[in-house]
C-alpha cells in the first residue's frame, strides 16, 4: 500500500470472466445487459440466452463512463469485437445513462428475470440487496414480477451501509461475514437504525470492551432485522433467492434466513450479475421476436 | 432563587445558571464517551463562572439525550417542554420552536403561556440533524464553521437526490468530480437539510413567530435556507441557540422551587 494512503476496507475485487466452452462465432444473437448500480456496475454478454462473459466493477462518479468501462472489461475477457453485439439493454440506478444501450428496463424486472435464470424457475421470492437499495420481489415461473417492495431512501441494511461499517471497524468487507460468527454468544442487535448513529453506537461498544467480532455480529443482526422487516411486509413464497452483493455476506444472510426459517437457493453464478443477466435476457427475447436492432 | 439547567447532548453538554430569571453563567463542553464525567465537569465549571457554590443552588433541571446520566438533577425535564419554555423565554411571540441539534431535530407548537400544543421529533435519521451538514462538510473538505458562509455566496439551485447521509456523501463527491463550485454544493446541502426540518414544521403547522434553538441555529446558511423555504421575513434566534434546552430545563426547575 502506498505510504500515506488510508487502507480501504470496503474495497472488494473487481472481476471479469468468460465461459471457455462457448464460441461467440456460433451464436445467432449476442445480447448484452448493463446494470449500472449506485455502487457497482455489471456487464453480461449472452450468446443465444447463455452467459458467455461478464464483468463486475465499482461504479465511478459518472454513469456513462462506468457503463463504458464495465462493457470494455467484459469484452476484454473475450476476443469478440463490440460490433458483434446485436442488442444492449441498460438497467439499474444509472440505466438511462448507458449511451450505447438500445433501451432501458427497470432493475425490478431485470433482477427477477435474472434470478429466474441463475437460480432456476422454482424461485418465487427474490431479495436483492444492493449498494443503495433493498428490493423484495415475488415472481412467477417465467421470472415475471407479480409484486414488489423497495427501500431506497436509507442506507440501513444496504451494501453501502455495510461498506461504511467495514471501514469503521477496519475489517475487509469480504471477511465481515466469517468474522461476525467468531463470538461465544450472539449479542443483541445494534439499536440504532441510521448508519450514522449506528457508527457512534459501535464506537461506544468498542470502548466498553466489546470485541470487533461482537460489534460485527451486533451490526449484521441489525441489518438482518432491517431487511427482514421489508421481506416480511411483502411475504415470502418459496423458493427464496438472494441477489446482489449482500448475498455474499453470510453474517447478514444466515441471520436473516434463520428469521425467515428457510434455506436460500444456491447458485454457481456471481449473485451481483443477476440484474445484468435479466437485462441481456430481455434483449435476447426482443431479438427472437424480431424486435431487435434494425441492421 | 438560583437554578441550574443541564442539557447533556449527543455532542456537547451545556449548562446554565439562572438567577431570578436572568442567565448569569453558561458553559458548553464536548460530551465525549463518558457522559457523567462531562456533566460533572460542566457543572463545576458553570458554578465557578457564576461565582457560587453548589449549596446555593435551589434546584437542578436535567434534559437531553444523556438525561439518565445526570444524577444530581432534581427535576427531569422532557426536551419538548424545555424547548417550549426556552422559546417563550427568549421570544414571547414564539409559537413554533424548532430545535436542531447534532443528532436530533424537534419541532414544537406552543401557546402564549409556553404550553405545548403539538410536536414532532426526528431522532432516528441523521438526515434531519446537524450530523448531516457535518458529514457533508467532511466530504467537501471544508470546516463546519465555514459551510454556512459558503452557502450564502451561492444563488444556484442544485437539487440533491439523496436523503440519507451515507448516500448524500457519495452524491457530494460526484458533484465535486463534476467540477461544481463548493459554494453551490454547500447551498444544495443546506437547502436539502432545511427542507427536511421544514417538512417537520409543516406537520405541526407554521405558526408565527418561528424560533430556532440548537447549535445548528448558528449556521447562517441553514437559517437562510429555512427562512426561504418557509417564506418568512425572519426566523428568531437567540444569541447562543445551543443553550436553549439547558435554559428551558433551568426554567422548569425554577417552577418546582
Amino acid at each position: 500500500m502506498p505510504e500515506g494512503k488510508k487502507q480501504e476496507f470496503w474495497r472488494w475485487d473487481e472481476s471479469n470472466w468468460k465461459d471457455p466452452d462457448i464460441d461467440w462465432k456460433d451464436a445467432k444473437y449476442i445480447t448484452v445487459g448493463i446494470d449500472v448500480g449506485s455502487v457497482s456496475s455489471q456487464a453480461v454478454i449472452m450468446t443465444d440466452g447463455q452467459i458467455y462473459a461478464y464483468a463486475n466493477m465499482r461504479t465511478g462518479f459518472d454513469s456513462p463512463n462506468s457503463a463504458r468501462n464495465v462493457l470494455n472489461f467484459a469484452l476484454k475477457a473475450t476476443d469478440m469485437p463490440e460490433e458483434r453485439m446485436d442488442y444492449c439493454v441498460g438497467t439499474g440506478y444509472g440505466r438511462v445513462n448507458v449511451p450505447f444501450a438500445d433501451r432501458s428496463i427497470t432493475e425490478i424486472a431485470c433482477h427477477a428475470r435474472g434470478a429466474n435464470f441463475i437460480y432456476g424457475p422454482e424461485v418465487r421470492t427474490v431479495l436483492d440487496v444492493g449498494g443503495q437499495d433493498i428490493k423484495a420481489m415475488q415472481c412467477d415461473e417465467k421470472g415475471k414480477v407479480t409484486n414488489f417492495l423497495m427501500n431506497d431512501k436509507c442506507a440501513a441494511g444496504t451494501g453501502r451501509g455495510m461498506e461504511v461499517f467495514a471501514d469503521l471497524l477496519g475489517i475487509p468487507i469480504t471477511e465481515v461475514g466469517e468474522r461476525s460468527f467468531q463470538i461465544d454468544e450472539e449479542p443483541p442487535a445494534v439499536s440504532n437504525t441510521c448508519v450514522v448513529y449506528a457508527k457512534s453506537e459501535a464506537t461506544g461498544l468498542l470502548r466498553k470492551g466489546w470485541s470487533t467480532e461482537q460489534v460485527l455480529a451486533a451490526y449484521c443482526r441489525a441489518m438482518a432485522e432491517r431487511i427482514y422487516s421489508l421481506v416480511e411486509r411483502m411475504g415470502v413464497i418459496p423458493e427464496f433467492a438472494i441477489t446482489g452483493g449482500m448475498a455474499k455476506n453470510r453474517g447478514v444472510i444466515d441471520r436473516l434466513m434463520a428469521k425467515i426459517g428457510l434455506d436460500p437457493m444456491k447458485t454457481k453464478w456471481d449473485t451481483q450479475i443477476a440484474g445484468a443477466v435479466g437485462a441481456a435476457l430481455f434483449g435476447y427475447a426482443l431479438c427472437l421476436k424480431g424486435k431487435g436492432r434494425k441492421k | 432563587m438560583i437554578t441550574v439547567g443541564i442539557d447533556c447532548g449527543a455532542k456537547n453538554t451545556k449548562t446554565v445558571v439562572l438567577k431570578d430569571g436572568e442567565i448569569i453563567a453558561k458553559t458548553s463542553i464536548p460530551t465525549g464517551f463518558d457522559q457523567k464525567k462531562a456533566i460533572n465537569e460542566s457543572l463545576e465549571k458553570v458554578l465557578q463562572s457564576a461565582g457560587i457554590t453548589a449549596g446555593q443552588v435551589d434546584k437542578i433541571g436535567g434534559t437531553g439525550t444523556g438525561l439518565k446520566s445526570i444524577d444530581m438533577a432534581d427535576v427531569e425535564v422532557n426536551e419538548i417542554k424545555a424547548m417550549a419554555k426556552a422559546g417563550n423565554y427568549f421570544f414571547q411571540s414564539a409559537r413554533t420552536v424548532a430545535d436542531v441539534g447534532a443528532e436530533e431535530g424537534r419541532v414544537v407548537k406552543l401557546d402564549e403561556k409556553a404550553n405545548v400544543v403539538d410536536f414532532a421529533i426526528n431522532e432516528r435519521c441523521a438526515a434531519g440533524a446537524g450530523a448531516f451538514i457535518e458529514a457533508m462538510a467532511r466530504a467537501l473538505e471544508v470546516d463546519l464553521e465555514e459551510m454556512g458562509a459558503l452557502a450564502l455566496k451561492s444563488n444556484k439551485q442544485i437539487p440533491m437526490n439523496a436523503q440519507c447521509v451515507i448516500f448524500a456523501e457519495s452524491e457530494v463527491v460526484g458533484l465535486i468530480h463534476a467540477n461544481t463550485n463548493k459554494e453551490d454544493i454547500s447551498k444544495a446541502i443546506h437547502d436539502a437539510m432545511a427542507s427536511r426540518i421544514v417538512s417537520m414544521i409543516r406537520r405541526v403547522g407554521v405558526n408565527k413567530d418561528v424560533v430556532m434553538l440548537g447549535g445548528v441555529g448558528r449556521n447562517p446558511g441553514f437559517v437562510e435556507a429555512m427562512r426561504r423555504e418557509l417564506n418568512l421575513d425572519k426566523i428568531y434566534i437567540p444569541e447562543e441557540p445551543e443553550f436553549g434546552a439547558a435554559v428551558g430545563a433551568a426554567l422548569v426547575a425554577a417552577e418546582k422551587v
